[in-house]
């Protein structure tokens, strides 16, 4: 097999020639195969696994912080011998907003922002998978990450339910509008997240624009709320609940997912306005989904 | 070694009238070229159209006009099976620092479709192939230029491709990097058997590496020939001979019997040292090497050298330049 050259240079070179180059002639699984292992590689990454150790230690602390409160809530409802669990399993992820926002804002620029900073994009648009793989691969790997990380301490609750023996099908109802409630906040964190860290190939620019945008804005919301409450125009606050991702998930579940509102006053949106919750949260998934794409279309090679 | 695929009659990369014109400059102007196995060498300044080539071919960038064909797939329509089966080695750097050249090796080869295993098994022989042997369970990161540039290349031929486009491989090297580097790109195609496209500004690298040498330049095809073309077509022989005390100036006895004998003797090269004791002449074949020998010897001198004068790339490319410099100011 091995062809050996008599013109080899001396020192390492002549062992390459030794060997002798094998062709490949096994399965070539093409584009849909390359973009589920795009998906997996980037949601593997998304909790540093095959990356450094360093790069583990914020997503899995992360992931950590979510779950204890959780299983706190678990240990005194069984402790206690409760009728109900502390908190809803729709109220859980606004509870933790923070954390959530944290996560997105870290995970989300190590997704993308490295491909673009190193130049990486140009090697998968060599290979068979088009534009919108890529992005469709990003953002489901991203959006299943969030959802790991927002499920998660649902199953805690929900488990834990079950063993201190409370009602249910009561519980498994919370617990699946729960899920439905994390499952579209994770689409719409990761769509705002990447989009944003997509834009620039700083990782920093991208963690920190992040969180602006998630924790500004819902604070902002919050407090023009709370004012509009306290002078009484409670007929405002669903409508201004719109400005912020934290607040559309939270309009959204009270008005369609039996969740009680955070809002000032406990004032959830009527099912009129909840449909609007519902196009403004759709409409941004897909603006997200759009935007993405105009900025992979430029990028190429 | 050499795939049955892979005879030199076989055409890898076919281009009509290729433009691409965008709003400001034209990129590519009318560009037709055959290019067939091999290690093709495409050559032309910075800006003169490689990349914007190199992005058509592999079916990423659609031309204004005109059609290509690369392994017989045409670009616009197959272009996801075009980039199946051919390896991209980009000009700039695009390595993330802290994975490892493993790892990263092997994540690329899944992109191009490689089962896991395969993909495992194709990256640890292709490291070796290129060089690269413990430093790669190492971040990407630590490593020299010269170990990046094998890393790049690596990933290019981990799908074992049937052709490789390799933009500015020896850019940032030092001269033994870029020794290394040429001389695995020519075993890429002698030992592996995947035919090779390589864009440079610097003609002198290719001359050493590629079958065949296109030119371009500011979109346009100045030349395109096989290597052999460019610098044997005519051999031009250099003579150096002694002095005796019959013919005190040796150079120009030869140079007289060889002129009666029908020899075209070309005037020596004036300006570099010695130059007035060398003849070129032009060899018409292995008689002219004879002749030589008996005219030297029948007048009784000594014969010092008789070397064979190649011509440079650089020179077809300057002449060519020039004659195109020329054609521009006649033409205004």
């Amino acid at each position: 097999m091995a062809v050996e050259n008599p013109a080899a240079p001396s020192g390492d070179q002549t062992r390459i020639h030794n060997i002798g180059y094998r062709t490949y002639d096994g399965p070539r699984l093409g584009r849909s195969y390359a973009t589920r292992s795009l998906y997996s590689q980037s949601l593997r990454g998304a909790y540093g696994l095959g990356r450094s150790v360093k790069s583990k230690v914020l997503p899995m602390l992360l992931f950590v912080v979510m779950c204890v409160p959780a299983a706190i809530m678990v240990a005194v409802a069984v402790a206690t011998k409760a009728n109900d669990l502390p908190v809803d399993y729709t109220r859980y992820a606004i509870i933790m907003q923070a954390v959530i926002s944290l996560y997105v804002a870290s995970q989300a620029p190590q997704s993308v922002s490295r491909d673009l900073r190193f130049k990486t994009v140009p090697l998968y648009f060599s290979r068979p998978i088009e534009t919108a793989d890529y992005v469709r691969a990003k953002y489901a790997a991203l959006a299943t990450a969030m959802f790991v990380l927002t499920a998660a301490p649902l199953i805690v609750l929900y488990v834990g339910a079950l063993l201190a023996k409370l009602d249910f099908a009561d519980q498994t109802k919370g617990f699946g509008q729960g899920l439905v409630s994390v499952a579209l906040l994770s689409l719409l964190f990761a769509g705002i997240g990447l989009v944003i860290a997509s834009i620039t190939p700083r990782r920093g620019f991208g963690i920190a624009a992040v969180i602006a945008v998630l924790t500004i804005s819902y604070g902002a919301v919050s407090t023009v709320q709370a004012i509009a409450d306290a002078q009484g125009s409670s007929g405002a606050i669903p409508w201004i609940g719109l400005f912020s991702p934290v607040t559309l998930i939270d309009g959204l579940q009270s008005a369609f997912l039996g969740a009680s509102s955070a809002f000032p006053g406990a004032v959830g949106p009527s099912n009129g306005e909840g449909v609007v919750y519902v196009l403004a949260v759709l409409g941004l998934i897909a603006a997200s989904y759009g935007l993405l794409m105009r900025r992979y279309k430029k990028v190429g090679l | 070694m050499v795939r049955v695929t892979t005879v030199d009659d076989v055409t890898v990369i076919a281009t009509e009238s290729l433009s691409k014109r965008f709003p400001r400059v034209t990129a590519l102007d009318r560009l037709s070229l055959d290019v067939g196995a091999g290690v093709t060498g495409l050559v032309g300044a910075n800006g003169a159209g490689k990349s914007t080539m190199i992005k058509i071919l592999l079916g990423l960038s659609p031309a204004s006009e005109g059609r290509a064909e690369v392994l017989g797939l045409d670009v616009a329509t197959k272009g996801a099976a075009i980039r199946e089966r051919v390896g991209y080695m980009p000009e700039h750097d695009c390595l993330p620092p802290d994975v490892s050249a493993t790892e990263f090796v092997v994540h690329m080869a899944r992109m191009s479709g490689l089962p896991p295993t395969a993909a495992r098994e194709r990256t640890a022989d292709t490291l070796r192939h290129v060089g690269l042997y413990e430093e790669r369970y190492r971040p990407i990161g630590g490593y020299s230029t010269g170990m990046k540039q094998r890393v790049k290349l690596a990933q290019a031929l981990v799908h074992d491709p049937q052709l490789v486009f390799l933009d500015e491989p020896t850019n940032g090297l030092d001269p033994v990097g870029r020794d290394d580097m040429l001389g695995l790109i020519r075993r890429i195609y002698t030992d592996f058997g995947i035919s090779v496209l390589v864009t440079s500004h610097l003609l002198g690298e290719l001359e050493r590496t590629c079958d065949h040498v296109v030119v371009i330049d500011g979109g346009k095809l100045l030349r395109s020939s096989s290597t052999t073309d460019f610098t044997q077509t005519t051999t031009t022989l250099a003579v150096e001979v002694t002095d005796t005390d019959e013919h005190p100036d040796g150079t120009r006895a030869v140079r007289e019997v060889l002129h009666a004998r029908g020899v075209e003797v070309l005037d020596s090269q004036s300006g570099l040292p010695g130059a007035g004791r060398i003849l070129l002449l032009t060899a018409q074949g292995e008689e002219t090497y004879d002749l030589v020998r008996d005219v030297v010897a029948d007048l009784g001198l000594g014969l010092v050298r008789m070397e064979q004068r190649r011509h440079h790339i650089s020179e077809v490319f300057t002449n060519e330049d020039e004659q195109r410099k020329e054609a521009v100011s006649h033409g205004s």
